[in-house]
Order: C-alpha cells, then sequence, then structure tokens
C-alpha cells in the first residue's frame, strides 16, 4: 500500500531521524570502553590532558543518565532547598522576571524615542551619532557601572536586559515610523486627522510589523545576554544555575539548563512570531 | 447647478510652482501663469502630457502641496492646508492595509464626525459602500479585493465625508478597460445625485468627453498652462454606448486628441517668454464642427481666444 506524505509529515520523520542519529552517536560517544580504546591509542594524548580526557569520558553523561535528570528535575520544577538548590522552574522564574522587567523598561523609553527619531529629521541627526556610538557596545560591559551606580545585583542585571533590548527596538520603531507611506499620511492630511489620533491609527499600525520586528530581535538578545548576566552577578537565575552546576561538576544538569535555555528562547521568539502575525498586513 | 454668471465655486488664479534644480541655482518652472474657474456642481476634467504638473496642482488644490506664487480661492477663502472640505481620490487608492473595507471608510467618517456615535459612523459608511456596490465584501481586507474594488472603497470613502469639492488624480489609471467603464457608470451616476463639484485629471480622451462639463488642456512643461478649455455640452444623462453618436462627440475627441499630439508642443513661445500673461482659450463643440469645415491650422497668439483646426 502506498499513501502519499504531506510536507510537514516527511519533515517529521526527517526530524525524528535526525533525532535517532543524535541520540546513536551520543550513546556511542559516551561508552566507556570506547574510551578507554581511545586513551589507550594514544598514551601521549591522556598524560597531556592530565587523566583529564578519560575523567570527563567517564562523567559525560549518557543519553539515559541525561533522560534520567530531565524526568527527575521537570517533575520537581519549584522546590527550594536553600540558595545552592532551587527547582529549575524557580531559576528560569527569576531570568524571565529579568529579562521581562528589562525588556519592558526597554520598551517604554525606545518606542516613543523611536516615534519621536522616525517623525522627525532633526531629532534623528541630533540622536544618531549617540545610538552609533552606544549600539556596538557589549551590554556586559555596562556591568561594572551598573554595579557600581546601582549597587544590586539583580537590579544591575536587569539594566544590562535594558541597554541590550533598547537599540533594535529603537532603531526597528524609527525606521518603521520614518517609512510609512506617504499615501496613508496624505490620507489623515486630507482627512485633518489629530496627531495623537494619528499616532495612533496609522502610524503605529503601519510600523508594528517593523516595531514587532525590532522587539522580537531584542528579545533573542536579552534571553542571550541574561545567562552571561546571572553568571556574572550569581545569586538566582538560570545563568547563575549553569555556573553553580559546572562547579559542582555536573555536566548533566549543565547539559539540562543548556536545554532548557533553548526551549525558554524557542517559546519566547515563538510568542512573538505570534504577535507578528497579528500585526501584520498584506499591501 | 452651472451658472457663470455667480461667483465661482474655486477660483486658481495665476498659480506657479517651481522646483530647485538638481544640477544649477536656477529654479526649474513646472508650470505658471495657471488660470481657472471652477463652478459648483461643475465636472472639470484636466489632460496633458506625463510631467505637465497635473497632479502637483490638484496637490495644491488639496493643500499637500504649496504654490511658488498664486492663489487658490474656495468658497471665497483662501486654500491653505487640506481639508474635509476637499475630498481626494489617490490613483494608488491608499487604503490602509490593516483596515477592512468598512473600517477604511469608518475612519473617514469619523473623522467628519467625531461626536457620531458607533453605529451612526457604520450605518453612514454603509451607505457609500453599498453605493458603489460593494455590500457584502465590507469586512474585506483591502489585499482580498481586485483594483477595481479597491478603486471603489476609495471613491466610498471620499464620498463619505461629503466633500464640497472631489479631487481625483487618474483613478481609473491602473484599471483594465471593462472595469474602469463599470466604474465611470457609477461614478457618473453618483455624481448625478448628489451634484459633485469634481476636479479630475485623466490621460483618457474619452473618459473626459464621458464625464465632463469642461475639459481643460495643458501643455507641455517647463512652463506648462491650461492653454486650451474645451466646454462640453454634450446632453445629460450621459451612455457610453450612445455617446458617440451624438454630432457634438467626434469633434470634441478630435481636437482633444489633435491637442494632445500636436498642438500641446507649440506653446514653445511661452517658454520664451516666461512671464507673459495667460488665459485659456475656451472652445464650445459649435465652434471645432465649424473647424472641421475649414481645415487651417495654424498657432494661437498667446491670451486671445482662438478657433483651432483639426485635421480629421
Ligand atoms: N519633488 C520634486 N522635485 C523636483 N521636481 C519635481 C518634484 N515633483 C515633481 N517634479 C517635477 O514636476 C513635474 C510635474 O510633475 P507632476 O507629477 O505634477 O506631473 P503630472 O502632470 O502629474 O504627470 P503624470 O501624468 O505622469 O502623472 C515633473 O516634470 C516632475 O519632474
Ligand atoms: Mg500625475
Amino acid at each position: 500500500m502506498k499513501t502519499k506524505l504531506t510536507l510537514s509529515q516527511k519533515a517529521g520523520l526527517l526530524s525524528l531521524g535526525l533525532l535517532a542519529v543524535i541520540l546513536l552517536v551520543w550513546q556511542l560517544a559516551t561508552l566507556p570502553d570506547t574510551h578507554a580504546a581511545a586513551a589507550n591509542v594514544d598514551p601521549e594524548y591522556a598524560a597531556l590532558m592530565g587523566g583529564g580526557a578519560a575523567k570527563a569520558a567517564s562523567s559525560f553523561p549518557t543519553p539515559g543518565a541525561m533522560a534520567q535528570t530531565v524526568w527527575d528535575r521537570l517533575s520537581h520544577p519549584f522546590y527550594d532547598n536553600g540558595p545552592n538548590d532551587k527547582g529549575i522552574g524557580i531559576q528560569l522564574a527569576y531570568s524571565l522576571a529579568r529579562v521581562l522587567g528589562g525588556f519592558a523598561l526597554a520598551a517604554i523609553v525606545a518606542i516613543p524615542l523611536g516615534f519621536a527619531i522616525g517623525n522627525s529629521r532633526v531629532v534623528y541627526q541630533a540622536i544618531n551619532p549617540y545610538v552609533q556610538l552606544l549600539k556596538p557596545i557589549s551590554p556586559l560591559a555596562w556591568m561594572p557601572l551598573a554595579l557600581y551606580t546601582i549597587k544590586d545585583a539583580s537590579a544591575s542585571a536587569i539594566f544590562v536586559i535594558f541597554i541590550c533590548s533598547l537599540w533594535p527596538m529603537l532603531i526597528n520603531t524609527a525606521h518603521g515610523v520614518a517609512n510609512v507611506r506617504k499615501d496613508w499620511l496624505d490620507v489623515s492630511r486630507t482627512l485633518e486627522v489629530n496627531p495623537l489620533r494619528k499616532a495612533f491609527r496609522v502610524i503605529l499600525p503601519a510600523a508594528a510589523p517593523t516595531i514587532l520586528t525590532g522587539m522580537r530581535i531584542s528579545m533573542g538578545i536579552a534571553w542571550l545576554v541574561i545567562v552571561a548576566a546571572e553568571m556574572l552577578v550569581g545569586g538566582t537565575g538560570i545563568g547563575y544555575f549553569v555556573w553553580n552546576e559546572w562547579n559542582n561538576l555536573s555536566l548533566t544538569n549543565v547539559l539540562f539548563a543548556i536545554f532548557m535555555i533553548g526551549v525558554v528562547g524557542m517559546a519566547l521568539d515563538s510568542i512573538f512570531g505570534v504577535l507578528a502575525k497579528r500585526v501584520a498586513y498584506q499591501e | 447647478m452651472t451658472n457663470p454668471s455667480t461667483h465661482p465655486f474655486l477660483q486658481v488664479e495665476n498659480l506657479a510652482r517651481a522646483y530647485p534644480s538638481p544640477t544649477g541655482h536656477d529654479a526649474v518652472t513646472v508650470f505658471d501663469h495657471v488660470n481657472f474657474r471652477i463652478h459648483k456642481g461643475e465636472f472639470v476634467c484636466v489632460t496633458g502630457h506625463s510631467g505637465c504638473g497635473k497632479s502637483t496642482i490638484l496637490n495644491i488644490l488639496a493643500g499637500l502641496d504649496s504654490a511658488s506664487a498664486g492663489n487658490v480661492f474656495m468658497d471665497g477663502r483662501e486654500v491653505s492646508g487640506p481639508s474635509l472640505d476637499r475630498g481626494v481620490i489617490f490613483q494608488s487608492h491608499a487604503l490602509m492595509p490593516w483596515l477592512s473595507v468598512l473600517e477604511n471608510v469608518s475612519f473617514a467618517v469619523k473623522s467628519r464626525w467625531p461626536s457620531w456615535h458607533k453605529s451612526k459612523i457604520r450605518d453612514h459608511a454603509m451607505r457609500y459602500i453599498e453605493l458603489v456596490g460593494l455590500k457584502g465584501a465590507e469586512h474585506k481586507k483591502p489585499s482580498q479585493l481586485s483594483g477595481g474594488m479597491k478603486q471603489r472603497v476609495g471613491i466610498a470613502r471620499a464620498f463619505s465625508i461629503e466633500p464640497k469639492m472631489l479631487l481625483m488624480d487618474e483613478p481609473f489609471g491602473a484599471l483594465d478597460a471593462l472595469t474602469r467603464g463599470v466604474i465611470q457608470d457609477e461614478l457618473l451616476k453618483i455624481c448625478a445625485e448628489t451634484q459633485q463639484t469634481v476636479f479630475m485629471i485623466t490621460h483618457d480622451v474619452d473618459e473626459a468627453i464621458l464625464l465632463s462639463d469642461k475639459i481643460m488642456l495643458m501643455s507641455n512643461g517647463p512652463h506648462a498652462r491650461i492653454a486650451e478649455i474645451v466646454n462640453n455640452t454634450l446632453p445629460r444623462p450621459r451612455e457610453r454606448s450612445a455617446i458617440h453618436k451624438q454630432p457634438h462627440y467626434y469633434p470634441i475627441r478630435n481636437h482633444l486628441v489633435d491637442f494632445l499630439v500636436s498642438r500641446s508642443k507649440q506653446f514653445g513661445a511661452l517658454r520664451d517668454a516666461p512671464d507673459a500673461p495667460s488665459s485659456p482659450t475656451v472652445f464650445d463643440p459649435e465652434d471645432l464642427i465649424e473647424a472641421e469645415i475649414d481645415p487651417v491650422v495654424h498657432l494661437p497668439p498667446v491670451g486671445k481666444p482662438h478657433i483651432h483646426l483639426v485635421n480629421a
């Protein structure tokens, strides 16, 4: 019997196949005797690594051990046994709260400012040098300054998120507002639409797809940066969790955290994907 | 409705528009000494070669652009910016793609009457959507409509604010001939019902004859002028299928085509004497019939009414 598969069915099968291959390679790579053999083949290498290679090989989790960890951790995501032992859900919640806080602050600043920049050549030219200068600075470079002035680790992390979320939103908002089709502005001029109504009913919907793209980029960067920021400031959050588990030499937990960072990042991005679809329009 | 003895509804005096030249310091004068009047309820078409400044004139009338010199008065008051008194139908229809048909029209209605209740705005918008034959499509987005339907929404939007005057820049230029015919018929009907005063740019000579009371012909730029005005007295109501049987139809048509083909270029003299004032030569269809009998072609002296002759 022959059945025709749809494109997404084919893609799904291929994805599953790929997963099987990855798991197989992983399984083979973490078989203890293979690595012992490898160490035998090249003793000089083992000597160079100071026995580390063999040690790492034996402690690198197998897919089975990994699955066990994922299952254990996901079945109790919100336990709290003191500062060094919290559930993954709590750690992620800390990180998300910081990201959303910094992101929201950045949106509150960037979107009105972007409107002003996009609406006026003068404001654009006045602010452009600052944007060009500040944009390429790694957000983490602000950390010492933030810690010095704010004197609070968590708020400093939020500030770093604020800084890194600001630029894409600011630039995209300004670009979107400046490129609203002249026809639509002419229509609102001939209809004598007042400036506030024009801003919310014409310019905002016209620029919304571009603004949302900026927000999506900002959110992506913010989620990248929060991990590094939390490694620096410590205490709570998924970044701190990764660093802490590395210090515990628990690669299983590190891998688990990496996986969860990916899952949350993907979820955040797809939320913005849905929002983008809602404000999209076809000309 | 058309009563030349009373004050004109729209009066354009010595209008000129110059743009800074891309190379030299001298400005390029697109048109100057443009004079014309439009009476209440009159349908006026403007035609002329590409780039002579028709759209610029329309934008100045709309208040979207400003003249380098000259004045525009409407209803006795000088036009100095866009106004709800003048509805504009854009060539590119200029619908907002994120709004449905109904929302696009309602947006205009709400701008005109901000204090109206939601349901009243909706009813008013629906009346004009029905008028252009789009009932049933009111919840569609512009991207789901054909070119002709989009242009109809543009017409509904412009009429819905009940402006004192309507300005149209090649509203049907992008439509196929069949659709164009249908919408022209609708426009004729709506204008007859509403006694709308209209200023319309078109490249289509037949469209001008079908719709207008007066056809203004622009010479080529730079220093373009309204060179001739043809009074189109073909009786109304007009039928597109029967209009060519009118005795005045072909004389008018030939006159227009002849202007576009040859005479529009012959106003170079005006370029050499750019400050010479001019008023357009006015033609009535009777003049044109006589002209056809006597086939002598010559250039009109500047500023004096003259009969042009047509090689048919
Ligand atoms: N922003 C501008 N800067 C310089 N020149 C301009 C500008 N806008 C228009 N022009 C010039 O003004 C002239 C008239 O333009 P306009 O758009 O009014 O022509 P038009 O008669 O409407 O032509 P068409 O029939 O092709 O629409 C053109 O020659 C054009 O080059
Ligand atoms: Mg034009």
